[in-house]
């Protein structure tokens, strides 16, 4: 029976049916000298300090836990606290991340660092620790996000990146995902890829999720010192699924936790123009693990849809899909309109621009907070912040910049 | 069961010179000129076919792979349709072995029993699932044997001496040397580096041993002959039948079977001039 949820992957990197190794030979030895990396540095007490002094002193951790004072009495139900990824380094959550990989790349004697980004945010990231350790960085971005997220592109071009656009298929980050992955192939010898989220071969989604879970921990310990107890909910948009897997997994074996991960369900669920690989999806192999993939019944992908670049990809992490077939966690949709309008409702009623992926995680909250009873504790985290996104709702409200 | 790997490579051992390997993007750029390419391909030299399952996300492909996979989609390839042109292949031709390359995803869409059975009674002969390393071989490695397929492994430049048994357990039907790291269809490896990886192959896994990556030329064609028991030319071809597809031509298989002649004839000058030298 299980004992903890918590316990996974298994040592060949599988959660359940989920996850595992499915990459090119070339990459094996690769994969598997960074899993015995990863193993090691866990270890290693030299470098667990080095990772949480750059977490405190480069990145400003550990972020707030804010009670939202004025969106709680807006919506009249559950008391709503906000864990405030948005106030790190670089605006987001994906920092946490970049950090812990480019000392595991340094530790391995790496000395040129690729990524893939959607909305930019994992590639501005990218390109700051590579600046802060003085490592050259090739960001690949889907030509259409390059379009999307202009200012983003800039910030990793001054940081010293260079911004590779990918032309080949949807444009967006699946495709910068399988360019990076082509660049790994060919350039193995020297290359680290510091891959944005919860997903990919083993060890990536198991890393990922160890260097997010700093999320997790301090809110348990904010919430606990705010008001006396555990949570009575979690919220979090879920693309790749790094900033939920990271604030859930601390918690997973409290079972008076629930979990809500919120997919982007762009246009409707009803539509094909979406990105909730959960809800919409089926099992399958891509980038390098088996999940929830969008796809056609011959096993070809789908192209995702999201207001949102960074929930705008057809797979999810496999833990996420494991936690989903044991039902610990509920994955639920939010649609583009519903995530503009929590974008603008934060922003008004909180002082608080959030970035779209996460807007996606507060519609769900306006959905359901007004029917909860006013002693329910509700923890969001907010994952990022929007000044990124500021031209897309411009756009959406005819407004010219 | 008749096993036409073995006896292909039994038979090339006897005229003592290595096979011509060739790839070509099963349905590109549509179905009907891919069965006639198919089908001229032996007569213009092929020693064995790859035949390549498309996928909307070939990751470990270069462009011109990339952009045949996606004119395939294009015109409606499935994976079923391509077991039908195996399938309509052998009625004419039940010597030339056929495996069918490419990732696992359409595989497991398609379900893996179902497909490693119903490629076996096409005529297929083995797999090669770029994306399944022998880590995850109980999901199509397994079946596929037990299905009466060979299952192909990749070996790289990557694989040292730890790496070699994962490699080679289990392999079958011959090794697949990639003699760089890299993508299809971009470099190719020095021919020093080569030849000793594939002693080292041949040493540890007692099967014939192909190389490929980043041939295009019947010389590169016959200079890898010289250290391997057969070459692949994957890239070259597919090129080809893009621009040619792209120009608006009709004689796509004429001008495939051309290419393929010269390449045949490089590989087999290789193992004669050796004899003569």
């Amino acid at each position: 029976m299980l004992n903890s949820y918590r316990a996974g992957p298994d040592e060949r990197g599988h959660f359940g049916a989920f996850g595992g190794r499915y990459v090119a030979e070339t990459l094996m030895p690769l994969i598997l000298d960074l899993e015995a990396a990863y193993r090691a540095a866990r270890q290693d007490p030299a470098f667990q300090g080095e990772f949480e002094g750059l977490l405190r002193h480069f990145v400003g951790r550990p972020s707030a836990l804010y009670y939202a004072e004025r969106l709680t009495e807006h919506l009249g139900g559950a008391r709503i606290y906000f864990k405030r990824e948005d106030l790190n380094h670089t605006g987001a959550h994906k920092i946490n991340n970049c950090i812990g990989q480019i000392l595991l790349a340094r530790r391995m004697g790496k000395t040129r660092i690729i990524a893939e980004t959607g909305a930019g945010q994992h590639g501005v990231a990218t390109a700051t620790v590579a600046a802060r350790f003085g490592l050259p960085c090739v960001i690949y971005m889907g030509a259409r996000d390059i379009e999307r997220q202009a200012p983003n592109v800039f910030r990793m071009k001054l940081l010293g990146a260079e911004v590779r656009p990918v032309t080949s298929g949807s444009q967006t980050l699946k495709d910068a995902m399988n360019e990076a992955l082509r660049d790994w192939v060919t350039n193995v010898h020297d290359t680290f890829y510091i891959i944005g989220t919860a997903a990919g071969p083993h060890p990536y989604p198991e890393l990922v999720r160890d260097f997010q879970s700093v999320i997790g921990r301090e809110a348990r310990e904010q919430i606990l010192a705010a008001e006396g107890r555990l949570p009575d909910s979690l919220v979090a948009a879920v693309g790749g699924g790094s900033n939920a897997i990271g604030l859930f997994h601390p918690f997973l074996d409290d079972p008076s936790v629930q979990m809500f991960g919120v997919e982007a369900a762009g246009h409707g669920l009803d539509t094909e123009q979406h990105a909730a690989s959960l809800a919409g999806g089926t099992p399958g192999v891509l980038h390098g693990n088996k999940t929830y993939l969008l796809q056609d019944a011959d096993g070809q992908i789908s192209e995702a849809h999201s207001i949102s670049a960074g929930l705008d990809y057809p797979g999810i992490g496999p833990e996420h899909a494991w936690l989903h077939s044991v039902g610990r966690v509920s994955y639920v949709p939010a649609t583009d309109q519903e995530a503009v309008s929590a974008f603008q409702l934060c922003t008004r009623v909180e002082g608080i621009i959030p970035a779209l992926e996460c807007a996606h995680a507060l519609a769900y909250i306006i959905r359901t907070a007004p029917a909860l009873s006013r002693d329910h504790l509700c923890l969001m985290n907010l994952s990022g912040r929007g000044d990124k996104d500021i031209g897309t709702i411009a756009d959406l409200l005819g407004v010219k910049l | 069961m008749s096993d036409r790997i073995a006896a292909r490579f039994t038979a090339l051992k006897e005229e003592g010179r290595a096979g011509l390997v060739t790839f070509i993007t099963a349905g590109d750029p549509d179905l009907a000129t891919s069965a006639a390419i198919l089908a001229a391909l032996p007569a213009a030299g092929a020693d064995i076919i790859e035949l390549g399952v498309p996928f909307t996300d070939p990751m470990a492909d270069g462009p011109a792979i990339q952009e045949a996979n996606l004119r395939a989609l294009a015109a409606g390839i499935s994976l079923r349709k391509i077991l039908g042109l195996v399938r309509d292949f052998r009625a004419t031709d039940d010597a030339t072995p056929i495996v069918l390359m490419g990732y696992f995803n359409p595989i497991h869409a398609y379900g893996v029993d179902a497909f490693v059975a119903d490629a076996r009674a096409a005529g297929v002969d083995g797999l090669i699932v770029v994306d399944v390393p022998p880590e995850e071989d109980i999901e199509i490695g397994v079946p596929a044997r037990a299905a009466g397929l060979h299952f192909v492994r990749l070996a790289t430049p990557t694989t040292d001496e730890k790496r070699m048994p994962a490699v080679v357990n289990a392999a079958s039907g011959f090794l697949y040397y990639v003699s760089v790291a890299g993508i299809t269809g971009g470099a190719t490896g020095e021919a020093t580096a080569v030849g000793a990886a594939v002693e080292r192959l041949k040493a540890a896994g007692n099967l014939p041993v192909v190389v490929g990556f980043g041939i295009k030329t019947p010389e590169q064609a016959a200079a890898t002959a010289r250290l391997a028991d057969g070459v692949v030319v994957g890239s070259a071809i597919v090129s080809l039948i893009g621009e040619a597809a792209r120009t608006g031509a009709t004689d796509i298989p004429a001008r495939v079977a051309a290419m393929v002649s010269g390449l045949a004839a490089g590989v087999r000058s290789a193992r004669s001039s050796e004899v003569a030298a």
